[in-house]
């Protein structure tokens, strides 16, 4: 019979034969095998294919130090040098060295919410920030970071608050917020935070954190300082927190337990918080405040600083005490007051 | 380093005029690409951000005809022209970043062989639409409709960059960095790439696949036509292309050395027919066709006359010569000095533009009687049909805006005159009160560059006010305290005007579930309230927000204001 047409060669029909034949075997291996075997895909529930979320979580007992049955609780030191208050005021409750050990990383938590100039009292004062700064760093630490999750644009707001120079020349790193420096932080117990976005970045490594917070009047809790300053630590949609604002706030004081605190009672915010604008809702206050319990500065603050004293405290208070993690009456815990300069 | 065949030395093969030009294109491209990238809250330090859309000579002449005036730096509009006037269409070739990117793209992607070049880029009368786009786009202009932005190669560009290309370089960065971070480095080592460093959020716009889509399209044309933005559509080129009939330089080809080979056509740019007449309004100036000459007939020579009434005999019997030299070329001309456009076709351009006005013009959503409630423009913008003399969405504004409020509007808010110019959408962003980046980069004053005391009303602008983009507007039914027994005011506590804008009446309320609640059940303070939207885009009511901003009480418009008495005591 004459060959009329060209048949396959043989080597060609082979490798022909072989690509079909291995392309057929992965797609059957991938579908096919059990899930557990190597690159097979298969979910035959929908399981496999849902994003796994990793939850991280701040140390057990929080950055805080060894509770001293001996030294103040709250140190205060009133007076106009702020660099001299504010070593006053930490050298009260047992000096820097009781904090923070050579080669430690700090973490500032300023509150820098607002685009505000430092004047207007929505933020925390840069000449406060600086001074703890270079004390911390004086103390021996290896890295100090200021990190903070402001509700205006990050930039600009670390920008007019003068808060990126001050931390920047004193020797500080900035960590402004992006969207891959948050992941899910776990907090046992608390109410609406047990699993929740959080700025962690800053947090990688770090030994000891110190919050510095303005004191300002606020819209619905009331009051805003140390406390109620990790709200900005937090991601997501914390708008939502509003409905439970005295919630959140007990629930934050559950998250971090700081090393020391600083209330910057340098300029008091007493009206239009916790954004202000105007210098008419700003007064002097003169006072620095740094102390191991939160709580207990805050209601000093509410006191001394908000003048408040004569209204009942916001309901933040109890719930935070009810959890045992601070001193509503500040009168009763050990308090070093001083004049300085 | 052999020399070349020519006894001239090696280096004359790679220090051409065409490696200036291509190192020039390079260097324009960077320095256009640089200023984009410093486009950016933390990088800007006085950068003329706006350098590229200001020396557009189509911006300076279109907003003198819109408004008969030459905004701040749009002079400079006469770096390009002087230039043009000189030695042609120099600015497409060398100086244009679009022109360049196309150019590039063509290049790349270029399979053809050297028969296939030639006939591509031979002149087609498709390329006379420019001319009829750019008077269209004058006569509107002198109507006061600027509708230049469109296809001017500037703006295209710079628009297409700030709402495709700049956040898909935040997403890269972004991913990148997370997986630096991952394995253990400084993720921050490649925020470099980042065009908006420090963003909280991944940045996003309105309709940027429309115009992604638009960028592949015109750039994917290079494949079918070379250059076919530059020849076809752009009116900047068509306008440099009517003002090179005046330059004094151009190229001229010797007809007594030209054998009619076609090869300067094999890479020549503007389709500009250098091996007869050559056109001028479309010569790019690219001097490729002198590179590729083997014949040496063609040069770049001041002021050539041209030859062919110098002629002496006949060429078609093969005894004319010129000055004594014989002919080899059959073509006589030399040069067409005006665009390839009848008198009627200019005639019937003028008369679409005529005509466009006022289909434009006569659309609602463009009028004061029948503006769109979210078309907010950015603070220190001016009155809307004044806006429209002016914006030519660019989109500079929306690039530089580290909230990521401001949005390249849709047909929705502006009409097809306001298509792409910025609007502001609370649901993305908000308008942060001392920020006025916008009013800086803003290159024709649509947005006027303002101070932050003008912004918020204070010192010698006290008496005027703050500057309101519209007024927020509770929507009750929606609002957790109002309706649904629930405390929330997260309205009132970011509203950053002092006193606050928002006011709250407070309540005890026993819920339907026995609980004792304070609510704060907030109202607002029109004349308080400038409008910045923050509100709006912290309120917990995600998808459609139970406080929201609309354009009424707009400081820039008296046909929108809303209260009798614009600003009341400053208590």
């Amino acid at each position: 019979m004459p060959q009329d047409h060209k048949r396959i060669e043989r080597r060609a029909f082979l490798k022909k034969a072989g690509t079909a034949g291995a392309l057929a075997l992965g797609a059957g291996w991938a579908s096919l095998a059990p899930p557990n075997w190597l690159f097979s895909l298969r979910d035959p529930d929908g399981e496999r294919g849902k994003p796994r979320k990793e939850v991280i979580r701040l140390p057990e007992n929080g950055f805080a130090v060894e509770p001293s049955a001996t030294l103040p609780v709250l140190g205060v030191a009133r007076g106009q040098n702020l660099d001299a208050m504010v070593r006053a005021s930490i050298d009260a409750i047992g000096g820097i060295s009781r904090f923070v050990s050579s080669g430690d990383i700090v973490v500032i938590k300023p509150n820098v919410a607002f685009e505000r100039s430092a004047a207007l009292g929505a933020t925390s004062n840069p000449v406060v920030l600086a001074s703890l700064i270079r004390i911390v760093r004086e103390a021996g630490a290896r890295e100090i970071r200021v990190a903070d999750n402001p509700i205006e644009s990050p930039e600009s707001c670390f920008q007019r608050s003068g808060i990126r120079q001050a931390a920047v020349e004193a020797g500080a790193r900035i960590y402004l917020p992006t969207p891959a420096d948050f992941d899910t932080l776990n907090v046992p117990g608390a109410t609406w935070i047990e699993e929740w976005p959080f700025f962690w970045r800053p947090f990688i490594g770090a030994d000891k954190v110190i919050g510095v917070a303005p004191v300002k009047d606020h819209n619905l809790c009331r009051a805003s300082m140390t406390t109620k300053n990790w709200y900005g630590l937090l991601g997501g949609r914390r708008n939502q927190f509003h409905q439970d604002i005295h919630g959140i706030i007990s629930d934050l004081a559950l998250m971090m337990k700081p090393t020391f605190v600083l209330l910057d009672g340098s300029r008091v915010l007493f009206r239009s918080g916790p954004t202000g604008g105007s210098l008419a809702d700003v007064r002097e206050g003169h006072t620095i405040v740094a102390s191991t319990d939160s709580l207990a500065a805050d209601a000093f603050g509410w006191e001394e600083l908000l003048g408040r004293g004569d209204e009942e405290l916001p309901d933040y208070f109890a719930q935070v005490a009810a959890r045992g993690l601070g001193n509503p009456d500040w009168r009763s815990v050990t308090i070093k007051d001083r004049q300085v300069g | 380093m052999n020399p070349n065949k020519d006894g001239s030395p090696w280096y004359t093969r790679t220090f051409r005029i065409t490696s200036v030009r291509i190192f020039t294109q390079a260097f324009f491209f960077s320095l256009f690409m640089f200023l984009l990238w410093v486009t950016w809250f933390s990088r800007l330090q006085g950068y003329p951000v706006s350098l590229f859309l200001e020396v557009d000579p189509l911006v300076g002449i279109a907003t003198a005809l819109s408004t008969h005036t030459i905004y701040r730096w749009l002079w400079r509009g006469l770096w390009v022209l002087i230039p043009t006037l000189l030695l042609g269409r120099v600015f497409c070739n060398w100086m244009c970043p679009y022109g360049t990117l196309h150019q590039f793209f063509g290049w790349l992607f270029n399979i053809r062989n050297n028969r296939n070049n030639i006939d591509k880029n031979r002149y087609r009368g498709i390329y006379q639409l420019k001319y009829i786009i750019l008077t269209v786009l004058l006569v509107l202009a002198a109507f006061g409709s600027l509708q230049i932005g469109l296809l001017d190669p500037i703006c295209l560009l710079v628009r297409t960059m700030a709402i495709t290309v700049a956040p898909a370089s935040d997403l890269v960065a972004l991913n990148l960095g997370e997986f630096i971070a991952d394995r253990g480095g400084d993720g921050r080592l490649v925020s470099f790439l980042s065009s908006a460093p420090g963003a909280p959020v991944q940045r996003i716009f309105t309709g940027a696949w429309f115009v992604g889509i638009l960028i592949i399209g015109l750039v994917g044309m290079n494949l079918i036509i070379p250059r076919f933005f530059c020849r076809v559509l752009c009116p900047l080129g068509a306008l440099l292309g009517v003002l090179s009939r005046f330059s004094l330089w151009r190229i001229d080809r010797d007809v007594t050395k030209c054998t009619d080979c076609d090869l300067c056509l094999k890479h020549c740019e503007g389709a500009s027919d250098p091996q007869a007449a050559l056109r001028k309004s479309e010569c790019f100036v690219c001097f490729n066709c002198i590179d590729d000459c083997p014949e040496d007939a063609l040069s770049f020579r001041l002021a050539p006359v041209p030859v062919k009434d110098r002629i002496i005999g006949k060429i078609r019997e093969g005894t004319a010569s010129l000055f004594g030299k014989p002919l080899r070329s059959k073509i006589p001309e030399t040069e067409i000095v005006a665009p390839d456009m009848p008198r009627r076709r200019w005639v019937f351009a003028t008369i679409t533009g005529v005509l466009a006005y006022p289909f434009l013009r006569l659309s609602a959503a463009v009028n004061a009687r029948g503006f769109n409630e979210k078309a907010i423009r950015p603070p220190g913008t001016v009155e809307e049909s004044e806006f429209l003399e002016r914006c030519i969405k660019c989109d500079q504004c929306i690039n530089v805006c580290p909230t990521n409020v401001l949005q390249p509007s849709t047909l929705a808010e502006g009409g097809f005159e306001g298509l792409w110019t910025p609007v502001m959408n609370f649901s993305v962003g908000f308008c942060q009160l001392n920020c006025t980046l916008c009013s800086e980069v803003c290159p024709t004053g649509a947005i006027q560059k303002i101070s932050l005391e003008q912004k918020i009303g204070v010192a010698e602008h006290e008496e005027a006010g703050p500057i309101k983009l519209g007024t927020a507007f509770f929507n009750r039914g929606r609002c957790l305290p109002w309706s649904m027994e629930t405390p929330c005011v997260v309205c009132e506590e970011v509203c950053p005007v002092t006193p606050k804008a928002i006011g709250t009446y407070d309540e005890e309320f026993t819920r339907w579930d026995g609980k004792i609640v304070t609510l704060n059940k907030p109202y607002m303070r029109p004349e308080l309230c400038i409008g910045c939207g923050i509100c709006e885009h912290e309120c917990p009511v995600l998808d459609d927000a139970a406080v929201y901003v609309t354009a009424i009480g707009e400081t820039r418009s008296d046909n929108r204001s809303l209260l009798l008495e614009r600003r009341s005591g400053n208590t």
